[in-house]
């Protein structure tokens, strides 16, 4: 049997944050006994700070991103987190596109440093007050996203080739088929090399008349 | 924050304040267990700053995921943490399970944790064997691997493969038990106690062995929550937390087993939590044995598993190595939309910074042998 989603505004930890940030709380659904919060981007460290010291949830399992490129804003940024009182988990969830950043919870759990990391190396998905937004598995200056559902599965040409030349003639899967995922904007188009002037021949030196 | 053993800013014969240097620490490296590099702000022999930098096993699992239908993904589980393939599969095929709706058989759950605890002796084992020749102990590897060359055996005998076991579908179990492999088991199961018995004689009361590590990167508890810490590092600060205890999945509700804990959270407690787990893990293996049921091992279910439109599901397990998770969103179609692995590896490595400032070079070893990490699981 496939589970469903059923509303849960009766589930008392649900309606104890939606009398506390009312608007906030965008949504309360379960699905097979996980209760899922839509939290409003804002507001996210503020209700991860209550649940934590009002509802003693310690421990922040894991965070994570998910693209729905037809859905604006197109990306989820997903909190689990564990009570060990309560012995409970529940999902927070949070949607922003790729020009809006969303607050970080570094400063409620410290665990959430690198899982935020990794979002925004596969994702794109900034953190502000986040204290090393850098790219974590993939390296800096690498071009791309790679888990936005935009991004080709057979990778891209990163330019990062040892021999870029062997692999732009070879024509594999990586460079050359048009699959390559180039943004807008940030891939400098290569100009056209110049063509190599003419080489004039050099007059010949007059021979110096013989003495 | 755990109280250093050493004053870094004291004056002693190994300091010589002003001599700042930087050095990387790996990847090519045969302590980090893997391509792990960090970089060390080092002052003579004593560590001021770490930095680690991972990613250099990173394969694209999660986009992999996405590829494939439900049953294609169990080999991608398998090659994360690759010394564990059967707690992996566990947690991944849990995670179907939840998304999808499937009840598993109770032969089906009772083989799975046979086989899940063996894998715990063995990714323990592994784990006992590299940390100790990291310290300079050479002796236990050659006994630890004498008895996870026996684990290895037992499911070659099960499912072909030593490693990459590949062993759990979405709903059940691929093969029933070969005949004569409970017997197997059971005499494995029956002398490894004696074994770990061997392997505490040449550790547990040796003064070289506690010399390095009483008192080595000792994680308080509430240091511990705080950066996510779970299994046997989080056990070894005291704090009774296990996932088979706590949320019971598979046949943990229905055997009897204790959580075994440490008391100051430093490398030789850990050491001792994790020699205890193996002894419970054979606890559980015999009763599991004794109370194997019969019938299906299979549920039934349609041949191409198809999630419900816009569902999600989380599924944690505590692995060898601490929780195991995996967040999966269905679309209505074979594949998963979006697979996300809680991996513990990468999660527990966020501490060792914490761990080893102040500490000398040489208990960075030991402290990244006490994370137990591998690498094909932090970088995924």
């Amino acid at each position: 049997m496939l589970p469903e989603w059923h509303d849960a505004a009766g589930d008392p930890l649900a309606a104890a944050l939606k009398e506390e940030f009312g608007e906030a709380i965008e949504s309360a659904r379960t699905l097979a006994g996980d209760l899922t919060l839509a939290v409003r981007r804002d507001a996210v460290a503020q209700v991860a700070a209550a649940l934590k010291a009002k509802h003693r949830f310690t421990y922040l399992v894991d965070v994570c991103g998910a693209d729905y490129p037809k859905r604006t804003p197109r990306f989820d940024v997903v909190y689990h987190l564990h009570s060990f009182e309560a012995n409970r988990r529940i999902r927070l969830k949070v949607t922003t596109d790729e020009a809006t950043p969303v607050p970080s919870v570094t400063g409620v759990w410290r665990v959430a440093n690198w899982p935020e990391r990794e979002v925004y190396d596969m994702y794109g998905v900034r953190f502000t007050g986040h204290p090393d937004m850098t790219r974590i598995l993939l390296w800096e200056g690498f071009n791309g996203y790679p888990l936005r559902k935009d991004f080709p599965i057979e990778g891209i040409d990163t330019g990062a080739a040892i021999y870029p030349e062997y692999y732009t003639q070879t024509a594999g899967p990586v460079a050359g088929t048009g699959t390559g995922w180039k943004p807008a904007g940030t891939v400098k188009p290569t100009p056209p090399k110049p063509p190599a002037p003419a080489v004039a021949p050099k007059p010949a030196p007059e021979k110096e008349p013989a003495t | 924050m755990a109280e250093p053993i050493v004053d870094p800013t004291a004056s002693d014969a190994l300091f010589d304040p002003g001599e700042e240097m930087e050095l990387n620490f790996g990847p090519q490296h045969p302590s980090t267990h893997g391509v792990l590099r960090l970089k060390l702000k080092v002052d003579g022999e004593r560590i001021l700053d770490c930095y680690p930098i991972i990613g250099y096993l990173h394969r694209g699992t999660e986009k992999l995921f996405e590829l494939h239908p439900f049953f294609q993904n169990v080999p991608h589980t398998d090659r994360m943490d690759y010394v564990a393939a059967a707690t992996n599969n566990l947690a991944y095929v849990g995670a179907v399970e939840k998304l999808v709706g499937l009840t598993v058989p109770p032969r089906a759950r009772y083989i799975r944790t046979i086989l899940a605890e063996l894998q715990r002796i063995s990714s323990h084992l592994l784990w006992l064997a590299t940390h100790a020749i990291d310290i300079g102990a050479m002796t236990p590897f050659f006994y630890c691997f004498r008895e996870r060359e026996q684990v290895l055996d037992l499911f070659e005998q099960y499912c072909g493969a030593r490693l990459t076991l590949n062993c759990m579908r979405p709903g059940g179990l691929p093969h029933d038990l070969p005949v004569g492999w409970t017997d197997t088991c059971r005499a494995f199961a029956d002398k490894f106690p004696s074994k770990v018995d061997e392997y505490e004689e040449l550790l547990t009361d040796n003064r070289i062995w506690k010399k390095r590590t009483v008192g080595i990167g000792v994680l308080a508890p509430d240091v511990a929550i705080d950066y996510g810490i779970t299994g046997p590092m989080l056990r070894g600060s005291g704090v009774d937390w296990d996932l088979r205890k706590a949320m019971p999945y598979e046949a943990y509700g229905e055997v009897e087993f204790d959580v075994p804990l440490g008391k100051n959270g430093d490398t030789y407690d850990r050491y001792l939590v994790r020699m205890a787990e193996m002894r419970q893990a054979n606890r559980i293996i015999l009763q599991c044995l004794e109370k194997l049921p019969a019938g299906p091992i299979m549920a039934k279910r349609p041949r191409v598993l198809k999630s419900g439109k816009d569902t999600e599901a989380y599924h944690g397990i505590e692995g060898p190595k601490g929780e195991i998770g995996f967040y999966i969103v269905g679309d209505g179609t074979p594949n998963p939309y979006r697979c996300h692995v809680r991996a513990p590896s990468f999660i527990n490595l966020q501490v060792v910074p914490e761990l080893s400032r102040g500490m000398l070079i040489a208990d960075l070893v030991a402290i990244v042998g006490t994370t137990d990490i591998v690498l094909g699981e932090v970088d995924r």
